[in-house]
This record gives C-alpha cells, structure tokens and sequence, in this order.
C-alpha cells in the first residue's frame, strides 16, 4: 500500500511523506524510542526555556515603551518598594501562572510586537493617547479572571479581616458580599490612571 | 594697611561664628562637619474616626493614611470614596457643597478645579508634638468643653 502510493506520488512533499510513513529498516523501535523521548525533552524543554526567558522584568524593560512609561510609574508604588521588601514583577501580575492561560497571553502578545514595529506608543505622547484603551484592556481581562493574578498572591479566603483597617474592613466585606473582584476597585494602584473622565466622572475635575 | 585689612576680617569672621553657634534649630542642632541625625520619620495614623474640628471652618482633618493617593489632572483618588457618588457606599465624609463653586460663585456638575487638589487644606494627621508652646483653644461654639 506504502509503496504503491509512493510510486504514483512524485515530488519533495510526496517523497518525505513517503518516508516518514515507511517503517524503518535501519533503527530498532528501542532506538527509536529512545531517540524520541529525548527529542522529545530537548524541544519541550526548549520550549518552555525560550518562553521563560521572554517572562521576567528585564526583558519586559527592555523595551523603551514599558521602561520608561509603566516601569517608572511603578516604581513609586507598594509592589515595587514596601516594608517586607516583596516585589511584584511585570509577570507576576501581567502573565498567567498557569501553562495554558500563559500561552494564550503569550500569543496574544504578539500583537503588542506589531505595535512596537509600528511605533504606536513610541513617545510619552502617544502613550498617554493610548493609555486609556490601554488600561481598559488590561482591566477587561482582569474582570473577566476574576483578578485571577492578583489572586496568585492575594486570596479572600486567608486575608484577616482583623489586621485590616476599619476602611478595608468595610470595604472587602461589601465586596466580597457583591462578588466584586479586585480590579473593580484597585485600578491604577501599579501604574498611573488614565483620564478617568469617561469612567468616574465623579472623581476627576469638574468644568462649566 | 594690608596687615590691619586681614586684621579686621578675622576678628570679623570670628564674630560671625560665635553669632552662627546661637542659633539653633528646633528640630535639633547638629555641626557642619558631622553626619546629622536623621529624625525618626513620621508615622500617620493608619485609619480612625473623624476628628473633631477646633474652629469654625476648619477643614476637617484626614483620619487615615493617604500613600499613594494621586490627585492629578487624570483622576482624583481621594473623589472615589468622598465624591457625592461614592461616599454612601464608601461610608466616607462627603465633600461640602462649596467645593462645586468656582470662584465667581458658578455651581458646577463636578469639583471646582480651586477646590480639586485636597491636600492644600486637608491634611493627614502624624503624632508630631509642637515644637514651642501653644496655647490655642478650640471656639466655645464647637468645644467640648
């Protein structure tokens, strides 16, 4: 059967597969199995390397938009510099811990590299254009998580209400008991807020 | 004539020094040539209940902390629990009602921009003792006295 399609079927394409449907006559299936498997832990292993590498801080800041925009803002707040010295990094809070919500994000990124070959927010200006989809992309995809990133770290069920303040106190209970999620009200703690006229106009500047 | 010059700038310099060692800071004196002390930083009271006022018109002072707080031409954090919206849900003191006027007396739908950078007036309070003595006291009208 093998052979007669290959005799009919000309041509590279036809010829390889041709040769990887035909059973080997040189190697055992031992070899080939173990060959397999280490082939096997090379590229996955390769995989996985090369993904890591692309998810921490410095190369997240090496790229001027986010150095000098997100990065710098960040820097003035509690999870780059606090008391016990814990640090949220870009991915910490930026790309899911969970392999398959990481590789999902980690395609959807590939938009952001047309975006850098396009310049969209290479200046402060353009930046400061953008900040508002920006951030409400950002937020979209918290709110539909449920803040899953945050909660890497923070979790309901193991916060003491008790060590809290009276305002947080007030605050988590109600929003436990209307199932608000994190970014529902802690937008802009990491990062600088964008004009938030649109989204509460109740907290920004009024005019005539 | 040179020798009586320097001669007067000495005894000068040296008058300027013993004057200089008089004065002394209240918060502390230390010498040029020395490390000086850092003062033990400030802590702000975490979160408490509203503070009573000491005069009429006084803006009421800020029971908690406000790290982090940004008031910027973009959004107002403290507005997002005082604002009129939020301040029921938030169980925070809303702002007054003055705090709409411009300064030709124009009521607006939203803050004043004279009235939107709290901080001018409202400040966070830190158990900092006075440095001289004061003998202020609050008006009969809103003592407790």
């Amino acid at each position: 059967m093998t052979d007669s399609n290959s005799n009919q079927c000309k041509g590279f394409m036809c010829g390889l597969v041709g040769a990887l449907r035909r059973p080997s006559v040189k190697y055992s299936v031992g070899t080939l199995l173990v060959a397999g498997f280490v082939m096997g832990i090379v590229f996955w292993g390769g995989f996985n390397t090369a993904m890591e590498m692309t998810n921490n801080e410095e190369f997240c800041i090496s790229c001027h938009e986010m150095n000098d925009n997100v990065y710098q803002e960040y820097k003035d707040t509690i999870h780059y510099s606090n008391r016990t010295g814990v640090r949220a990094t870009c991915p910490d809070c930026h790309v899911p811990k969970e392999w398959n919500h990481k590789v999902v994000r980690k395609i959807q990124a590939t938009n952001e590299l047309l975006h850098k070959a396009l310049g969209t927010i290479d200046t402060r200006e353009k930046f400061q254009e953008h900040r508002l989809k920006l951030a409400k992309n950002v937020w979209r995809a918290m709110k539909k998580t449920d803040s899953r990133e945050c909660r890497n770290c923070h979790n309901y069920d193991y916060m003491d209400f008790a060590e809290q303040g009276r305002r947080a106190v007030a605050q988590h209970s109600q929003g436990l008991e209307e199932g608000k999620t994190c970014i529902d009200c802690h937008k802009g703690i990491a990062h600088e807020l964008p004009d938030m006229r649109e989204v509460d106009p109740s907290a920004v500047v009024g005019s005539h | 004539m040179i020798k009586k010059l320097s001669m007067a700038l000495i005894i000068l310099g040296a008058a300027g020094l013993a004057q200089a060692a008089d004065v002394r800071s209240l918060r502390g004196h230390s010498d040029l040539q020395e490390d000086s002390q850092p003062p033990e930083p400030k802590r702000f009271a975490k979160d408490g209940e509203p503070i009573a006022r000491d005069y009429v018109q006084q803006p009421p002072l800020i029971p908690h902390k406000i790290k982090g707080y940004r008031i910027d031409l973009n959004s107002n954090k403290c507005l997002s629990c005082h604002s009129w919206k939020h301040y029921r849900e938030a169980g925070a003191t809303k702002i007054s009602q003055t705090h709409f006027e411009d300064r030709d007396k124009n009521v607006m739908a939203n803050v004043s921009a004279r009235r939107y950078f709290c901080t001018q007036c409202h400040v966070p309070q830190a158990g900092a003792q006075p440095l001289v003595e004061n003998t202020f006291k609050p008006v009969t009208a809103i003592s407790a006295e």
